[in-house]
């Protein structure tokens, strides 16, 4: 049958083709050319990126006693209009044993301050084993939320002061390329070895890449987890620590201003670090963290203030030893030599007290540094700075300077936690600058017996010690032994560094040594005799005076004392200073030798429990602390006003947001005021008399 | 035309259309299984998936088809008026006592079956206007039959149209393309296309947009047409009358329309029938701005395809189609579960594959005898021409969001029936291609 529409089936064909050319057409630019942006919308919106954070590495002591822990704590939220609706009351109260009358006020009280549907916290801070029970069932409790929080813990309650704290990073320090791995509201080390070893405690965060469907229910994993990274958990830190010398240490600190801090000669290892006054490390890692950081902040004491290694004094009689080296070092004395001192020292012009006029007290080295004769080292310093093997003075001063050097002085010596200072060694610049280039060695000639210019951390103290104890060089002082198992990690590469100190030979440390020795045996510090261990040691009676509304107001001598045990093989070197409390004899030397004895028996023998009880118990901070504290606090404030005065008031308003935010750089009461206290006065004020 | 065919029955059966329909029927079903497949080995069999129930209709259908492929060819022509009368019969029954299932009413409830007359409908259209363009009677250049053939379509297109199945009823414009292949004039063609192109387009594109695309056309006509120009001058006036006919309905009526005479509800109506939003202008200050189910559908439906990249995801890989991020995806979107698991690549394949199936029928058509079964078959190749132009138009972004299946693919017994049926139709016809059915 022939037909005159045939040729239209021809048409309607080309028709069909053309169409699904159009649809081909489209399905390339969607598909292909990824027009439209919704190739990446797709992944967006169905995979989801899950961050898993590592558990953070823990810390050891040097005998395997875990210093530092996590621990798991949980909050029990409640959403309260889901419990008003057949909630078993009973049942819960019965599981979490509590009472069903405080927990409906408990509810009622949320109610009124979040209202019905917030979800909010119930209980804070339980342990694992308190909620074991509610965990089986919580199902059945509607409305009943668990959060598990992570939270560091110290079973010795000890180590604030170099384990440091940690907090979330803040924007500025988003903003840095160190901190490029870190998501906002991730937690990082302030201060401390929580710091300073962030890399290795953090680990590696693990990520995955999930499926969601459209509920946001998680369905499985996006390309069978090929893209996935496994979290690395965090390296513990293995220190040089003893734990429980650190505690007993961290008790007799707790109620007095100042630092002891003891180290392993041979290594450098720190073996106790402890600032005074001492506090609780856990109150900077629990849910009370801030609230406990502004009260911290704003203790008239400062117990953030780290003074271990930012406080720095004048060494004061401490420093006769080394005073002492570099004379004998120099050939301007031997270990005979002697000094008749007649209960002072005139030879410049004016005099330099000595608080022994006894003849022969100075008669040999031993006997001066037994006796602390102040005559003596003024006489020795001036004798080596003029020291013929000098051009000149300045020469001298030039070599005296290299010489502090070598002991680690004037310098930051490169502990492994933040914030170490340096102290100060006064070199020709500072001369030239107070005496208008017009002074010779008279002017300077207390800087032999620690006064003066002359500002030590206690840290430097120790490690002077230690230096002697080894007889000539030391390694910088540092916690970590090992990061994980590993000893000779490139972090620790530094501390694994033998320093050797002036080539001073081994004859006259055994000179100085044996005067050390004599001070504990016979001389001013017979409270640190220990039974059968040979202590060497040197007290140190520092005077010292503020500045208060303008007027220069002395107070108590700080305590300080210095050592190292046994004598023959030294295994524990020792530096304590406690501020404004008296004599050297009276508080650092009984803290240290207690600290050596518990170090070195590990115990404390019943003789000497009424002397440890007195350090334990006393309190030790003069009232001056509190009026001074008041009087910078409101300086501080003023000048903080002043500063926020002359900015506008936009970035006022920002500025408090960010001091909010960030506590730990822009708060006013650090930065000037905290660390403003233990600068030096003006060094001119200080050339008075020095008993 | 040849002689008796010397071949037995089974031979005259064209094979090349029974593999291509179980081709795409095979397509669908893994498609279907493929969104459901949640990873989890459970076993294959699972009473209550949409698989398992879509494998029960093929069941079903096949089972009819070889009781079709055993009935007499003449029974179709025979049983066209009455079936169709039947047909319009149940569809105004549904008007009056149908479900109301997501706001349409096209569901008759008989005890535990549920069905849709206006997708079995579609088959007695197909053989009543085969039975009356194929009659000695009929004469399509008169233009009093050719209303009546415009009218057997047209009659279920308005009463489903009040079942508010718009999709549904649209397709009934599809059986003009086998009007168009017994001779139906090129202009009423062109002019019933260009309305309803019009339409739709007035309602779904910015008014602006579509005065550009009005213009553009018609300088674009003028310019193709340029040489004819200087031997006709009509040709130019009846572009400019065109054009001015578009640009008057799109940007003078339609907008007075619907601010001065509709009601801001049914203005609403309107626009939820072709599935889009109701334009600001339009909204009479109420806030109708709110992302339309539709709109979100379509933008997933997109992101699902544009995730399939050129090779795809991979069989049963799909995480979009599969964790539920398209909607109506076993049915209207199922296209989704294909272009993501198998990319440029196999969403390509597929229209190659569905562009064969419809040259098969039409090569079938040509080759009949009889006119019933020509226009049977073109009937046919329009309605699954139309559902594959509309479907994939609207899964990709191009036509108006109208929810009408994709054919032998999209989950849904009714439909996946009604095409079963109509391609069996077909090949029973075709066995007796040499013989003249009336
Ligand atoms: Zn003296």
């Amino acid at each position: 049958m022939s037909d005159f529409n045939q040729n239209r089936s021809i048409y309607i064909q080309s028709f069909f083709v053309l169409i699904a050319l159009a649809i081909v057409v489209r399905l390339f630019m969607l598909q292909v050319v990824g027009s439209g942006g919704y190739q990446l919308q797709a992944k967006n919106q169905a995979v989801k990126r899950k961050i898993t954070m590592p558990a953070r590495g823990i810390m050891y002591d040097r005998n395997g006693k875990i210093l530092l822990n996590n621990s798991i704590y949980y909050d029990i939220t409640v959403q309260p209009e889901k419990v008003k609706e057949s909630f078993d009351t009973l049942g819960f109260c019965k599981v979490m044993n509590i009472v069903p009358e405080d927990f409906k006020k408990t509810i009622h009280a949320l109610v009124m301050r979040n209202g019905w549907s917030r979800t909010s916290v119930l209980y804070k801070n339980l342990s694992p084993k308190s909620i074991a029970r509610l965990q089986e069932g919580i199902d059945g409790f509607n409305g009943i939320g668990l959060i598990e929080r992570a939270q560091r813990s110290f079973p010795y309650k000890a180590g604030a002061n170099f384990v440091g704290y940690l907090n979330e990073v803040n924007k500025e320090m988003l903003q840095k390329e160190k901190y490029a791995a870190y998501r906002r509201g991730d937690i990082t080390g302030i201060t401390g070895l929580e710091k300073s070893y962030e890399k290795e405690l953090r680990g590696q965060p693990g990520v995955q890449y999930l499926l969601q469907d459209v509920r946001q229910r998680i369905v499985g994993s996006y390309k069978n987890g090929d893209l996935d990274s496994a979290a690395v958990p965090g390296q513990a830190l293995n220190l040089y620590l003893d734990a429980d010398l650190q505690k007993l240490t961290e008790q007799m600190m707790a109620n007095k201003l100042g630092s002891a801090i003891a180290i392993e000669p041979s290594t450098g290892g720190i073996l106790a670090f402890a600032s005074g006054p001492s506090f609780d490390p856990s109150l900077l890692s629990g849910n009370d963290r801030s609230k406990n950081f502004s009260k911290l902040l704003k203790d008239a004491t400062k117990p953030l203030f780290n003074r271990s290694i930012m406080a720095q004094y004048n060494p004061g009689s401490t420093f006769k030893p080394i005073t002492a080296l570099v004379a004998l070092d120099a050939g301007v004395i031997t270990s005979s030599y002697g000094y008749g001192c007649r209960g002072g020292y005139y030879q410049c012009g004016r005099r330099i007290g000595c608080t022994h006029s006894g003849g022969g007290h100075a008669s040999n080295l031993a006997n001066a540094i037994a006796n602390s004769c102040n005559a003596y080292f003024c006489h020795v310093f001036r004798l080596s700075i003029d020291s013929p093997s000098n051009k000149n003075v300045r020469a001298g001063v030039k070599r005296w300077n290299k010489y502090m050097s070598d002991f680690g002085l004037g310098h930051p010596i490169g502990i492994d936690i933040p914030s170490e200072r340096g102290g100060y060694i006064p070199d020709l610049k500072y001369f030239d600058r107070t005496y208008n280039k017009n002074w010779n060695s008279c002017n300077m000639s207390i800087l032999g017996m620690g006064q003066g210019e002359v500002e030590l951390t206690p840290l430097q103290m120790a490690n002077a010690m230690c230096i002697i104890a080894n007889r000539g060089h030391y390694y910088i002082p540092h916690f970590v032994r090992a990061i994980g198992k590993d000893s000779t990690h490139p972090k620790l590469a530094k501390y694994l560094d033998k320093k050797v100190v002036a080539k001073i030979s081994d004859a006259n440390f055994w000179s100085v040594i044996a005067g050390m020795e004599a001070v504990v045996d016979r001389g001013t510090a017979r409270v640190a005799r220990i039974p059968g261990i040979k202590v060497c040691g040197k007290t140190g009676t520092v005077e010292n005076a503020r500045r208060i509304n303008g007027k220069r107001v002395k107070l108590r001598n700080h305590s300080m004392f210095v050592a190292f045990a046994p004598m023959d093989n030294p295994t524990i070197a020792v530096a304590v200073c406690v501020e404004n409390s008296g004599y050297g004899s009276q508080w650092a030397a009984p803290i240290a030798s207690l600290m050596i004895e518990r170090y070195l028996t590990d115990t404390i023998s019943r003789r000497r429990k009424g002397l440890l009880n007195k350090m334990k118990n006393s309190k030790v901070i003069p009232k001056i602390t509190y009026l001074i504290d008041s009087i910078e606090k409101k300086a501080a404030r003023e000048r903080w006003n002043k500063e926020l005065r002359r900015r506008d008031s936009v970035k006022r308003a920002k500025r408090r947001i960010d001091s909010i935010n960030n506590r730990q750089s822009n708060h006013w009461l650090l930065d000037p005021y905290y660390f403003k206290q233990y600068e030096m006065l003006d060094p001119k004020n200080k050339k008075g008399e020095y008993a | 035309m040849s002689t008796l065919s010397p071949k037995s029955y089974l031979q005259r059966i064209d094979g090349i259309l029974i593999l291509l329909y179980l081709c795409l029927v095979l397509i669908g079903f893994l498609s279907i299984y493929a969104v459901e497949h949640t990873g989890q080995s459970v076993g294959f069999f699972q009473p209550g998936k949409s698989y398992m129930r879509q494998l029960i209709f093929l069941g079903i259908g096949l089972l009819v088809s070889v009781v079709i492929l055993f009935t007499d060819s003449k029974m179709f022509p025979n049983l066209a008026y009455i079936s169709y009368a039947i047909g319009i019969l149940l569809l105004l029954v549904v008007v009056v006592a149908g479900r109301e299932v997501n706001g349409s009413k096209s569901f008759l409830v008989v005890g535990p079956i549920q069905i849709q007359p206006a997708e079995m409908v579609k088959f007695f259209t197909a053989l009543a206007l085969s039975k009356f363009l194929s009659s000695l009677e009929t004469d399509f250049n008169n233009i009093k039959h050719r209303l009546v053939a415009i009218a057997f379509a047209i009659v279920p297109l308005v009463i489903i149209i009040a079942q508010r199945e718009t999709g549904l009823a649209l397709v009934y414009l599809s059986f003009l393309l086998a009007m168009y292949r017994e001779g139906l004039p090129n202009t009423i063609i062109v002019l019933g296309f260009s309305g309803i192109a019009l339409t739709i387009a007035t309602l779904a594109m910015p008014k602006d947009v579509l005065f550009v695309v009005l213009t553009v056309i018609a300088v674009g006509a003028l310019i193709v047409l340029r040489k004819n120009l200087k031997r006709k001058k009509s040709i130019l006036v009846i572009i400019l009358a065109a054009w001015a006919v578009g640009v008057i309905f799109s940007q003078v009526l339609v907008p007075f329309a619907f601010t001065k005479v509709l009601k801001t509800y049914q203005v609403q109506r309107i626009y939820t029938m072709i599935g889009q939003q109701v334009p600001v202008e339009y909204s009479n200050g109420k806030d109708m701005t709110v992302q339309s189910a539709a709109e979100y559908n379509v933008s997933q439906s997109k992101i699902a395809i544009a995730s399939g990249g050129i090779v795809g995801k991979g069989f049963l890989n799909g995480a979009q189609t599969k964790y539920n991020w398209v909607p109506e995806q076993r049915t209207d979107f199922i296209f989704c579960s294909v272009a993501e698991q198998f990319g440029f690549i196999g969403s390509t394949l597929l229209v190659i594959l569905y562009l064969l199936f419809l040259f098969r029928i039409m090569y079938i058509a040509e080759r009949q005898r009889s006119k019933f079964s020509r226009v049977f078959a073109y009937c046919l190749a329009g309605i699954i021409f139309f559902h594959i132009l509309v479907n994939l138009g609207m899964t990709i972004g191009l036509a108006p969001v109208i929810g009408i299946p994709l054919p032998l693919i999209s989950y849904g017994g009714t439909s996946l029936l009604t095409f079963t049926i109509m391609i069996f139709v077909l090949v029973r016809l075709d066995a007796d291609r040499n013989m003249i059915l009336r």
